[in-house]
């Protein structure tokens, strides 16, 4: 179950949550409903891809086809009985396709009521498939291709005056864009409203964001608004789920720079996060005095950073940081704040002129380390064990201008100066928008395999290589593994070359100038357009992985899968009527039609027989058992139900 | 008898006065004061160990790139008499005498030179003015960025020759296919395409992208010619079918040529490039422990010296040593101590309290383990030896504590989902040893092939739990003296290279002294291993490795990111001189950076206007100038964006030398663009002298500019602080002043 904790990890922030009741009922007995509802839009799938391929390739052997392939596949049927994410994504994004497919066969009436409603039906797929999973994205694009495919070629359309091109134009930005994003803000309008409480996961966002959520001790918070020498206060480093400045009471291990107390980046709220603000040449007596008057810390001061808890100085040196070992050790030093010339840090505010002041929360701080010159940043890298897998903190001597080494204060605790209230800094919707996008894709990205794991590769994914096991380890668990019907994938995959070889052929066809038949001649258009979307979809859902960084696993192929199927119905329908058209008396032809169509669909219920217990569970000794009743059907190595 | 003496001997020689006098200046701005500085100078620092190590032939592996450039700079070297004697350690340091700093450098300033008459052709050979090729050609020359990187021991140079030259011969080759295809010069240039072409993949990866671009351009022009109606048209049906079939033959033959030029030659020739650097370095070096035992076996020294004439098979009752073949994070060995698991970890879990078994990345006595029939007690190899076949069981006896080598379900020490691997101790407490293991070769070409030494790939799976011999990754705290830790994964999924081993070291146990000569007398057929790795074998796993390896650094104080090259918004000093302010600095002509992005830009919008009039039909300028300017585009332009936004993808660390074959592109636009601006959209003769007068005035503002900042190409006259400030023309550029 880590698994999809993994991949709905994003979901729980997206726009899901529609869909995903209250946590506490789905744990009890309202899971049925769920599932029926995931599985509700699993098989809407079928009909959807029925009609995409009946549409495109106005041929009903080739749209029945489809429909078999995807019915009878092990893989679509385990992926849509849970409840997952997938399902919902692949609903919506055949809901796009369709609805797209739809409405281009509707261009001779622009503008009829039909030709609306399979617009704006397209757009509000496309919002459904981006509020799901980021892999949605990628529908958009084909969608957007398509859309620019189609206005080119109206433009080149000489009887159309501008004027009705201008018309296609604004019809399709407003359904195809405006229309989408609307949807999706709102979508997140909503899930902002709905989520308004403070959770776990508030030390991600920036100190802005965390003064929207009630619960939050940022939310309506009234604190001091210039930072002021002797006041305690936390510090957030600036990258997007950067932490707070922290220390604790254990040092660095041996080895590992000076043997000085640790000082490292947290994420979460913490009494050792506090630190007290202190001049570089006084000691901390008169500050403490009530009577003494306030003085404001300015931009371009030196000053002293004080643990409140372990009373050691914020300090660095020039032994190399634990983990990134060009920069500085930073560390805690000194006793009740007594230190060396090294615990001084000259405080500025980017883009402030020397002797302002510096506000809490607003103003974004550079510390330098003056004796070093080096700036104090988080690298955002993991420490070990012994540093609490908290996040280390260094002085870098590279003085670039990243959020990595800038802070702003967040708590800020000074008993003599007036509270103030600080709805000022209440963040626009834009604004909470994009931050929580920025934080989803760095978690997104931030899901690196590590070194020694074993990974899913893209390249596993076409030949089905591996399957994920969805429940059940032992011999006496009911197992349920995803793996696709292997008999359809592979012939998914025979395919594509097979339709690289006719779309070859048929073009160097065409562009010799072959005189071919009306029926050829649609064969052609068949093969060449419709196909040509179709393996565009697949490539669009495909070839994006190779390049991610991420762990992916082998359920991010079945979008690409859809389209895989599609293809495979449109490819063997035309080459089984190029045989037919070839072998010329129509009584053979038919034959040879009507029996290849058979054949094939016999294959794939025969398969399916063999492996449905892949999807329905199975119990009973694992495959590798001679004994087992799958033993004979575990064709690959790999496989592991 | 004579009558050959009737007509006189005519030599008619051509020589195009401009193009000389530009290659003459090109190799004075490029070649003048080579020698200096006598110091390291940047990136020298990591190229000059490698031809330190080229010339004592020793074995390295270099992440960054394929072999050709480093052996191109070492080719240098070796010319110059360089015996390698030198430590690349520190930019700045001074060179010693045996360092022949000229011809190490000669070759990347010829590199760079070559480029200003290339240039020029280019743009003559896409039916540009001799006007406008002469601009490119001068753009290039006066271009500081260029000057300064190929006056160095530095590879981009050469990369950008070998680019502009694929270009070029490719352009030759196309504009000689409309007359006279099949003829010598018509193949001369296609071939030089294809070898030129690999030459740049061989100096850089980078080079990559600019041989797709022409594999994708090659494929364009043959699929119009595919489409090319002309001969099937001719005559009556009874000739056309003969003409069509004569027709298929030539596009057949074209097709054949053209593969065989632009994709099997450079194969080949890549291949051929590492086979010269296999067959160079011989020597085992630093760098061997990343490559597998066979391999490093096959090296000169190093562990060919321990394997030489050991056994090859593996029988019961061998010595072994166990490597892990992943290598990651460092190599190590199997490996087992005295020492005891602690009865409980720091966290509170508990452990069996048997021996510890690690991964040891030194070589140790402790890492010999003896391989044993559990049927029989003895320990020998007996006579003949019995070799240890795919799936037979085993036990593994730990050589120094004849403990058996066991695992069981007791998690594992820091991965707690797996199994902890111990060697049995019995404190006769219910717990039995469980220390069979089955031998399973990874790399078998049967079932039953025997366990080879160092040749075989084996994994060890437990016979009681099924779980697999796996190196964790981990490393111990101080119990375990901060060795690997090495776990039993029961859920092993597919093959990982963590999970298999290779027996390294070997020979067959005769631990009874007076046995001694007999085993030896029976001792098997002794075979050369290193004959046994095939050129191929060792290509697959260098190039594999070279793909694979990652360098951590990834930080530099100079490194920039992709956006920040075209403002040119940073730069990379490349030295300094020890006491005064004379200082490198990799910094592009900023008066050329700024109108080759003009001109992509205009480029970018003309070509827009153009193709949205076209598809109302409505043509603005004759349709062989729109050929033209498609075409121009089409290299230019699209030699710009592929060379630079795959960046935009990497995560590699970034830098603005990174940048220089895009811009070099990009230069190339400017005189297409202006050409194309003053011969059709200035109509009017006053618009058109107003335009070479504009010309001529942004050209001596380019000359300006690079008079300016030569001081800090060329590293001399030495400037002081306030001249050195009143060239910082950017806040963002790192010009280096010296405080005193």
């Amino acid at each position: 179950m880590m698994l999809i904790g993994l991949a709905g990890y994003l979901s729980g922030y997206d726009g899901t949550f529609p869909f995903q009741k209250p946590g506490d009922r789905y744990e009890q007995h309202n899971y049925i409903g769920m599932r029926g509802f995931c599985a509700f839009l699993g098989s809407c799938l079928v009909p959807f891809a029925y009609l995409t391929v009946l549409e495109l390739s106005k041929s009903l052997p080739a749209a029945l086809l489809t429909a078999f392939i995807l019915i009878f596949d092990t893989g679509c049927i385990t992926l849509s009985q849970y409840i997952l994410l997938d399902p919902i994504l692949m609903f919506f994004l055949m809901g796009a396709v369709l609805s797209m497919v739809k409405c281009n066969s509707r261009a001779d009436r622009p503008f009829s009521a039909s030709w609306w409603f399979w617009l704006s039906l397209t757009g509000v797929s496309l919002a459904g498939a981006m509020g799901v999973k980021f892999v949605g994205l990628f529908v958009v694009l084909l969608v957007g291709l398509n859309t620019i495919y189609d206005l080119w070629d109206l433009l080149g359309n000489l009887s159309l005056s501008l004027v009705t091109f201008g018309k296609h134009l604004l019809a399709r930005v407003l359904c195809l864009i405006v229309l989408p994003l609307a949807l999706y803000t709102a979508v997140f309008a909503v899930h902002f409203a709905v989520l308004n409480r403070s959770g776990p996961g508030d030390g991600f966002f920036s100190s802005a964001f965390q003064s929207q959520l009630i619960g939050n001790n940022l939310h309506n918070v009234s604190i001091p608004e210039h930072l002021a020498y002797g006041s305690v206060v936390t510090m957030k480093n600036l990258r997007m789920a950067g932490g707070y400045l922290h220390s604790h009471w254990h040092l660095y291990p041996e080895g590992v720079g000076a043997r000085q107390q640790q000082v490292t980046a947290y994420l979460h709220k913490d009494l050792n996060n506090l630190w007290i603000i202190k001049k570089h040449d006084s000691d901390t007596a008169d500050l403490s005095d009530p009577s003494s008057p306030v003085e404001f810390v300015r931009h371009g001061d030196i000053i002293r950073l004080e643990h409140k808890e372990t009373s050691r100085n914020l300090h660095s040196h020039q032994h190399e940081a634990p983990l990134t070992r060009k920069h500085f050790q930073v560390t805690g030093y000194g006793i009740n704040g007594t230190g060396d010339s090294n615990d001084f840090w000259r405080i500025e505010v980017v883009g402030r002129k020397t002797g302002k002041l510096i506000k809490v929360l607003r103003s974004r701080v550079r510390l330098t380390h003056v004796a070093t010159g080096c700036i104090l940043g988080s690298s955002g890298k993991t420490l070990p064990k012994w540093g609490w897998e908290q996040v280390e903190v260094t002085c870098t001597p590279y003085l670039k201008e990243t959020p990595n080494s800038l802070w702003n204060f967040e708590d800020h605790i000074n008993p003599k100066l007036p509270n103030i209230s600080l709805d000022v800094l209440k963040p626009s919707f834009a604004e909470i928008l994009l931050e929580s996008h920025m934080v989803m894709i760095r978690g997104n990205s931030g899901l690196k395999p590590k070194d020694n794991e074993v990974t899913s590769k893209p390249w596993h994914w076409p030949i089905n290589y591996q399957g994920l096991r969805f429940s059940g380890v032992n011999e006496t668990d009911y197992r349920v593994y995803l793996l696709g019907n292997p008999v359809i994938w592979w012939l998914n995959l025979i395919t594509i070359g097979l339709y690289l070889l006719i779309t070859v052929c048929t073009a160097v066809a065409l562009k010799r100038g072959v005189q071919l038949t009306s029926e050829l001649k649609e064969l052609s258009r068949v093969v060449l357009h419709a196909g040509g979307q179709i393996t565009l979809g697949w490539l669009l859902h495909y070839l994006p992985f190779f390049m991610m960084g991420r762990v992916l696993y082998f359920h991010h192929y079945f979008p690409a899968m859809l389209f895989s199927s599609m293809l495979t119905g449109i490819t063997w329908d035309a080459l089984l009527r190029f045989c037919a058209v070839f072998l010329s008396p129509s009584t053979t032809a038919r034959k040879v039609h009507g029996g290849g169509f058979l054949a094939l669909v016999l294959l794939i219920l025969y398969s399916f027989y063999l492996f449905h217990p892949l999807s329905y569970g199975m119990i009973g000794p694992m495959a590798s058992n001679p004994s087992s009743p799958m033993a004979g059907l575990r064709w690959m190595d790999s496989w592991e139900f | 008898m004579l009558g050959f003496l009737k007509e006189p001997v005519v030599v008619t020689a051509e020589i195009n006065v401009n193009l000389v006098a530009l290659t003459v200046l090109a190799l004075i701005s490029r070649l003048w004061g080579l020698c200096y500085p006598r110091a390291v100078v940047f990136d020298e620092v990591y190229y000059g160990q490698f031809v330190s190590l080229y010339m004592k032939r020793i074995f390295f592996v270099d992440d960054s790139g394929p072999p050709f450039g480093h052996m191109l700079l070492a080719l240098g070297g070796y010319l110059g008499g360089f015996d390698g004697n030198f430590l690349w350690n520190r930019i700045g340091a001074e060179y010693s005498m045996n360092v022949p700093v000229w011809s190490l450098r000669l070759l990347p300033a010829l590199a760079g030179a070559f480029c200003v008459p290339l240039a020029y052709q280019i743009l003559v050979e896409l039916h540009f003015s001799h006007c406008a090729a002469l601009g490119a050609a001068l753009l290039i020359l006066l271009e500081n960025s260029l000057i300064t990187q190929s006056r160095f021991m530095l590879l981009e140079s050469i990369l950008i020759f070998f680019i502009l030259l694929a270009v070029l011969s490719y352009l030759k080759f196309y504009n000689l296919q409309k007359h006279s295809a099949f003829c010598g010069s018509w193949w001369f240039w296609l071939l030089l395409t294809g070898v030129a072409c690999s030459c740049a993949v061989g100096v850089k990866y980078m080079g990559l992208f600019t041989y797709l671009l022409l594999l994708a351009t090659a494929g364009l022009h043959f699929w119009h010619m595919i489409g090319d109606q002309n001969l099937s048209n001719v005559c009556s049906t009874a000739c056309k079918r003969y003409y069509l079939s004569l027709f298929m033959v030539s596009l057949l033959c074209h097709f054949l040529a053209r593969a065989l030029a632009l994709i099997i030659i450079p194969m080949g020739l890549y291949l051929s490039f590492f086979y010269v650097h296999l067959a160079l370095l011989y020597r085992s070096g630093p760098h061997d422990q990343i490559m597998t035992s066979a391999f490093q076996a096959s090296l000169e020294g190093g562990l060919a010296r321990i394997t030489q004439g050991q056994p090859l098979e593996v029988a019961y009752g061998s010595q072994i040593t166990l490597r892990n073949v992943l290598g990651k994070p460092v190599q190590c060995w199997l490996h087992s101590h005295t020492n005891t698991y602690p009865i409980r970890y720091e966290n509170g879990r508990g452990s069996s309290h048997q021996q510890q078994v690690t991964c040891y990345p030194f070589k140790d006595v402790n890492n010999w383990w003896i391989v044993k029939d559990p049927g029989m007690q003895q320990l020998v190899v007996s006579n003949p030896p019995r070799p240890v076949r795919h799936g037979h069981i085993v036990q593994l006896v730990h050589g120094i504590t004849t403990r058996y080598l066991n695992t069981h379900d007791v998690a594992a020490p820091l991965s707690p989902h797996s199994q902890e691997v111990s060697c049995y101790i019995d404190y006769n407490i219910s717990m039995p040893a469980q220390n069979l293991w089955r031998v399973e070769i990874v790399n078998r070409e049967s079932d039953t092939d025997v366990w080879k030494t160092i040749l075989s790939e084996v994994r060890f799976v437990h016979v009681n739990t099924s779980a697999v011999l796996k190196l964790s990754g981990a490393s111990l705290p101080e119990w375990g003296y901060r060795q690997l830790e090495v776990v039993g994964e029961k859920l092993s999924k597919g093959y990982h290279q963590s999970m298999v081993w290779n027996v390294e070291e070997h020979r067959y146990g005769k631990s009874q002294e007076q046995k001694e000569r007999e085993v030896e007398l029976h001792s098997p057929t002794q075979m050369d291993i290193s004959k046994n790795l095939s050129f191929m074998a060792k290509f697959t796993e260098l190039q594999w490795k070279i793909l694979t390896l990652k360098n951590e650094d990834t930080e530099h104080k100079y490194s920039s990111s992709a956006l920040d090259w075209v403002t040119m918004d940073t730069n990379i000093a490349y030295w300094l001189h020890p006491t005064s302010g004379a200082q490198i600095h990799l910094l592009g002509n900023v008066a050329t950076w700024a109108s080759a992005n003009a001109a992509a830009l205009i480029y970018l919008c003309l070509s827009l206007w153009y193709l949205l009039r076209r598809r109302r039909r409505i043509y603005d300028i004759p349709e062989d100038a729109w050929q033209l300017w498609v075409s121009a585009g089409g290299i230019c332009a699209g030699g710009w964006a592929v060379n630079y936004l795959p960046f935009f993808l990497m995560e590699k660390t970034l830098f603005l030398y990174h940048y220089l074959p895009a811009v070099t592109f990009q230069i190339l636009l400017i005189p297409v663009v202006l050409q194309h601006l003053g011969d059709h959209l200035c109509r009017s003769v006053l618009l058109k002298s107003m335009l070479s007068a504009l010309i001529v005035a942004w050209f001596s503002s380019v000359y300006f500019v690079y008079c300016t900042f030569s001081p800090l190409t060329y590293g001399q006259p030495a400037l002081s602080p306030p001249e050195l400030r009143a060239l910082r023309w950017k806040d963002t550029w790192n010009i280096l002043i010296r405080k005193h």
